[in-house]
């Protein structure tokens, strides 16, 4: 459904994507994964014909992003970065207009946003602007399906959005999937990679990596260890004192945990609890674990700087 | 105004806190303090009443009724002396772009009135610290996030206030960078200042010494990570987070 084939972009002397290779299936949930800067923002605006690339090409659905873009336009829906709707004008009235533009109306595909729109309903007399950000991130992704996009395409919609809202999102996403449609998303959260069928991680304007999260996590090839300490002052020091332990390559405090990796034989749970405890730290658990899509992130990361 | 001596290593003291919009009950009895180079984490779901709260410990917003001391000052008639001795790092970084390195430190100091002297010395040893000293004279707009991240911190500390309030202050940033910012928390919390932070992040509300979580303007949880997660039967701060919200509706 989404086909692109070495895209460049630069804005000035900064090359914002430095020759960008994916396809997306119909009916996949493709994530972009990634921090701010790392061009996913710049993808999904080209992809939407609202920026030219250098060069390369992209394609929705066989239509060319710069031939073909009055017809993109029709077929794809866009959820910017930035809350975009019409702030003076009420719930009902933004989602009015959206369909209009499009030539539709909201009862023609009301069947798609109905379990999303229910919940904004009691408020459709309020304007955009007086909306909370989890009601507003609803009414937004209302207007981008109310034409019937056969492609989704969706700019962080959970960046700075709670806990709860944010689950709440992706099961509205997955719902959505389930009725065929083709979605694009990107978000800074590396644990939202599980929620998607595949992911591309993203970083200055190059892709690490592009798979299922599960081929991605079992693509890490090191020994990862969670360290669980008990007090926040304990982890500041447990975590000085792995970072001049030989044989560790990379120390990281990992919410509750401190993870670990090396590659080498010699080190392992024994061999750290033991140090930990010879330097003053007793009550400490250490046990080889599996790797996060956050843990193969960082890894990447890090062989692209060495 | 004379600053009052506290008796307890209290940097914030709250008692009651009420704000009130109209009718509109934004902050609901707040009570809680900080201690003296704890690190502090403030959750709660948008329209918690977070901001609101945070507003009024920064001395930019008058509580409508309650106790409030911030660094030994009174939350009613001494905001000014709370906004000189706090320091405070937004999301969005609030750093001038169009300015350099160098140029942002002077401005700051500016502000805050240090003396010239104390102004370079202190300019000079932060740029050593987080390694601009070839970048000093570059405008910060063209600067990585994660070095306007850590700049914009030391900006927040270049005073050196007691408290530094941290709005969501690693939205957005990669992973690498997210840990090496919290490294230098642990660093500042480590000589004395306490650290008020907000994150929607939960793998940080663990590395946070006390936690507090607030709920349609309430704190409904307070305490160490280890201590909530053991209540709520979760094995991870996004379980008692997720829990807090069920248990809500």
């Amino acid at each position: 459904m989404i086909k692109v084939g070495n895209l460049e972009k630069s804005y000035g002397d900064q090359k914002a994507l430095k020759g960008i290779s994916l396809e997306v299936g119909k009916g996949e949930l493709f994530g972009l994964i990634g921090p701010d800067g790392a061009g996913k923002t710049t993808l999904m605006r080209i992809l939407v014909t609202l920026l030219l690339p250098d060069s390369g090409f992209a394609s929705l659905d066989g239509l060319d992003v710069v031939a073909d873009f009055r017809k993109i336009r029709t077929m794809v829906g866009y959820m910017p970065g930035r809350f975009s709707l019409y702030q003076d004008l009420t719930v009902e009235e933004n989602l009015q207009f959206f369909a209009t533009v499009f030539g539709g109306t909201i009862a023609e595909n009301y069947h798609l946003i109905k379990d999303i729109y229910i919940q904004i309903e009691p408020f459709k007399n309020r304007l955009a602007g007086k909306l909370s950000g989890g009601m507003k991130q609803k009414l937004a992704l209302s207007c981008a399906l109310i034409h019937a996009p056969k492609v989704l395409i969706l700019d962080e919609p959970t960046t700075g959005v709670d806990a709860v809202s944010r689950k709440e999102f992706w099961e509205m996403l997955n719902n959505l999937r389930h009725m065929g449609i083709t979605i694009m998303v990107s978000t800074p959260y590396m644990d939202e990679a599980n929620l998607c069928d595949r992911v591309a991680l993203f970083q200055n304007g190059s892709i690490l990596s592009i798979d299922s999260p599960k081929n991605i996590i079992a693509s890490f090839h090191k020994k990862l260890f969670g360290v669980k300490v008990e007090t926040t002052a304990q982890r500041f020091e447990c975590v000085g004192l792995l970072k001049s332990y030989p044989g560790i390559d990379s120390v990281f405090s990992f919410g509750e945990s401190i993870h670990i990796t090396t590659i080498q034989q010699n080190v392992d749970e024994t061999s750290v609890m033991g140090y930990l405890s010879q330097m003053g730290h007793q009550g400490i658990a250490v046990e080889r674990i599996e790797p996060s899509i956050e843990d193969v992130f960082m890894e990447l990361m890090q062989n692209e700087t060495n | 105004m004379k600053q009052i001596k506290e008796d307890t290593g209290s940097i914030i003291r709250v008692r009651d806190l009420v704000k009130k919009f109209g009718d509109f009950v934004a902050v609901d009895h707040l009570t809680f303090e900080v201690n003296k180079g704890e690190i502090f984490g403030f959750l709660g779901a948008n329209g918690a009443g977070k901001t609101t709260a945070i507003r009024m410990l920064c001395g930019l917003l008058e509580p409508t009724s309650g106790a409030l001391r911030v660094a030994g000052f009174d939350g009613y008639h001494q905001r000014e002396e709370i906004k000189r001795n706090i320091g405070y790092m937004s999301q969005k970084f609030s750093l001038y772009e169009d300015l350099t390195v160098y140029e942002n430190f002077r401005l700051y100091a500016g502000i805050y009135g240090i003396p010239r002297k104390e102004r370079i010395r202190k300019t000079e040893e932060l740029l050593l610290k987080l390694k601009l000293e070839e970048s000093r004279d570059k405008l910060v707009g063209g600067l990585p996030l994660g070095w306007k991240q850590k700049l914009a911190f030391s900006l927040a500390l270049f005073h050196n206030p007691a408290v530094v309030f941290l709005d969501e202050p690693s939205g957005g940033v990669d992973p690498l960078t997210r840990r090496t910012f919290w490294d230098l928390i642990y660093e500042v919390a480590h000589q004395g200042v306490t650290i008020f932070v907000t994150t929607h992040y939960m793998d940080e509300a663990e590395y946070c010494n006390r936690v507090a979580i607030m709920s349609e303007g309430k704190i409904v949880a307070l305490d160490t990570p280890a201590a909530l997660k053991s209540f709520y039967k979760a094995d991870s701060m996004d379980g008692v987070f997720l829990k807090i919200a069920r248990n809500k509706e």
